[in-house]
């Protein structure tokens, strides 16, 4: 520290300019609370070099990258890995598939968590309702490949607990997971399972700082339950809803890559593939780093776009966005 | 209103019955699984349903947890989860501290950083290359060291910091006491709670880890729990679970995918009461505020 202090008392006759005095204040600060900028430094450090030298790794997708010659001996080749994803036929399934999936998520998924919420509101017994609360929370907390795995266990079509029990009802056996045309439902149902009741945290929230004086008037005029529910409960967090719903567009471009890759099999590629398994698939296990990382890149950009506007959404309706 | 009651008490008990419903559909895999994998294999083998064993029998989980492989994989994922989570409590608590200091010169540039962190992702690649570039593949700490910190903890913790009395600190630097001093024998004994519940949530996180350790561990013996367990229970590939030299019988593999899979949700089922307490917590007092 008393070399930059020497050196920073040689310049301070010379400069007079108000950059001058930017840069006394910074480091006059940096010298003051040394100590809290060492606190600081192991995690900027974290950022700077898992998560901001990664950005700049980005640069491939404009390249023909090459291992051997790194990045910055490789050659540029402009926008070409893009074109060649727009051209290819894969390109419109990716988009497919990810909308498909994401949309039946909107649909039967969103819903889901906060029809549970406004049953469990309505629960009078405590004790109750904590233990259908710890039960529903659980699979939150469970990996995916516990959940492909229990999958598996109950759906296979060979040894599965539901084909077994078909078969000793005298039923044919289902093809429940090899089956392109019930792919897309069964991914929604397992990510049901595992996240709905995680999902109801926030609206019971919600309906908790509902005042109660509310629920009383009503009742004096004369409304059920089913009648609070609709012009007290639902009204109370519709706010809530409306965010999470515009975030949800948002996040249109995510679907759960461990869930889509661990279920994923080569009957169903034609539906399972998304952005994320083709990155994977084309990089890593094929070494085309170039054109994977644009594919990442390209899902990266529409994913911050959509964000963003959905972000200026929910502002625009006076509510707090996420940043 | 006498009819009204009845209507509403008929109401109210549906109700209870259908989320009873949905939480006991919700259990049953659970359920299924850990009634399967105590089940005596020669009464699985004959009756293939079982949902209320005859005979009980820890069999699966003795032949399992005397296969190398698995043991070995279960001390991976114990190291991860235990080391990982140290090292990631102390970055991130170390930054969001410093960050929580209105005396920090940078801090709202390096917040607007940290927060476009959370909005922009430059993908699998990039990571996987940084990863390579550093020597980090086939190295168990490719799977701690990327994921020691992220944007949402870092501001969480922030935002926790900022709610305990600036005096503290204040009075701290006022007798001498380093920011780094402040931090470790004071700030953190004090957020202990908070800590406790980050640090479960960091664990699990390890613990659950697979596709970090799909992309950068080659080396089977280096595997965590959960990769293992892919292989065992989706790629259906013969990974040795049979130590060298072994001459037993070996319990269906149904029965042995089922008590895997309960082992590896042991840990996680452990620490749940705690976290569950925790997040419930949270959850009101961000009801109460809002």
């Amino acid at each position: 520290m008393s070399v930059t202090e020497q050196h920073f008392s040689t310049h301070k006759g010379r400069q007079t300019s108000s950059k001058r005095n930017r840069r006394t204040k910074w480091l006059s600060a940096l010298r003051r609370d040394r100590s809290l900028y060492l606190l600081a430094l192991p995690g900027i450090l974290f950022f700077l070099i898992f998560k901001y030298i990664p950005m700049w790794g980005i640069v491939i997708a404009f390249q023909d990258y090459s291992p051997f010659r790194g990045i910055l001996g490789s050659e540029w080749v402009g926008l070409q890995h893009f074109t060649t994803l727009f051209a290819n036929p894969d390109f419109a399934l990716l988009f497919r598939n990810t909308l498909a999936i994401s949309l039946l998520n909107l649909i039967l998924f969103f819903p889901f968590p906060i029809l549970i919420s406004l049953g469990l509101n309505e629960l009078r017994n405590m004790t109750y309702k904590r233990l259908i609360q710890t039960v529903i929370y659980m699979p939150h907390f469970l990996s995916w490949v516990i959940i492909a795995g229990l999958t598996l266990l109950l759906f296979a079509k060979g040894t599965g607990l539901i084909n077994e029990l078909f078969a000793l009802w005298g039923w044919p056996r289902v093809d429940f997971l090899t089956n392109p045309d019930s792919f897309w439902i069964m991914v929604t149902l397992q990510a049901m399972w595992k996240e709905a009741g995680w999902g109801t945290i926030v609206f019971l929230a919600a309906m908790a700082s509902v005042d109660t004086q509310l629920y009383e008037a009503a009742r004096m005029d004369g409304a059920g339950r089913l009648r609070q529910i609709w012009h007290i409960t639902l009204p109370a967090i519709r706010s809530v809803i409306v965010v999470l719903l515009i975030l949800r567009l948002g996040d249109i471009m995510e679907v759960g890559f461990e869930q889509i890759f661990l279920m994923y099999n080569g009957a169903v590629s034609e539906v399972a593939e998304v952005f994320d398994t083709y990155v994977y698939r084309t990089g890593i296990e094929q070494g085309d780093f170039s054109y994977s990382t644009a594919v990442g890149l390209f899902k990266s950009v529409v994913g911050l776009a959509l964000v963003v506007i959905a972000n200026r959404l929910v502002k625009r309706m006076g509510q707090e966005g996420v940043y | 209103m006498h009819r009204l009651k009845w209507s509403e008490r008929i109401g109210q008990s549906l109700n209870a019955i259908v989320l009873g419903l949905l939480a006991v559909a919700m259990f049953f895999p659970l359920y299924y699984v850990f009634v399967v994998s105590f089940t005596d294999p020669g009464e699985y083998l004959q009756k293939k349903i079982v949902l209320f064993p005859q005979r009980w029998s820890a069999e699966a989980y003795t032949y399992l947890l005397s296969t190398p492989a698995f043991a070995r994989s279960l001390g991976n994922s114990a190291f991860l989860a235990t080391v990982g989570t140290v090292c990631s409590l102390a970055v991130s608590s170390s930054l969001a501290y410093a960050l929580s200091q209105k005396r920090f010169y940078f801090r709202k540039v390096l917040m607007f950083l940290i927060v476009l962190t959370i909005l922009f992702s430059p993908g699998i690649i990039p990571n996987y290359l940084l990863v390579r570039e550093l020597g980090l593949i086939n190295n168990i700490w490719a799977l701690i060291l990327p994921a020691l910190a992220n944007g949402w903890t870092v501001l969480l913790m922030k935002n926790f910091f900022d709610s305990l009395p600036a005096e503290i600190s204040e009075a701290a630097s006022i007798d001498g006491c380093s920011a780094i001093r402040t931090w470790y024998t004071i700030v953190l004994p004090l957020s202990m709670p908070a800590l406790a519940a980050f640090g479960l949530f960091f664990a699990v996180g390890y613990w659950n880890q697979f596709f970090a350790a799909l992309l950068y561990l080659n080396d089977s013996a280096k595997w965590p729990i959960q990769v293992l367990l892919q292989n065992m229970l989706l790629n259906a590939s013969n990974i040795d679970l049979v130590a060298p030299g072994q001459q037993v019988e070996t319990p269906p593999t149904e029965m042995l995918k089922m008590a895997a899979i309960i082992v590896a949700i042991l840990p996680v089922l452990m620490v749940y009461p705690f976290i569950q307490k925790h997040f419930a917590k949270g959850a009101m007092v961000g009801s109460v505020k809002g």
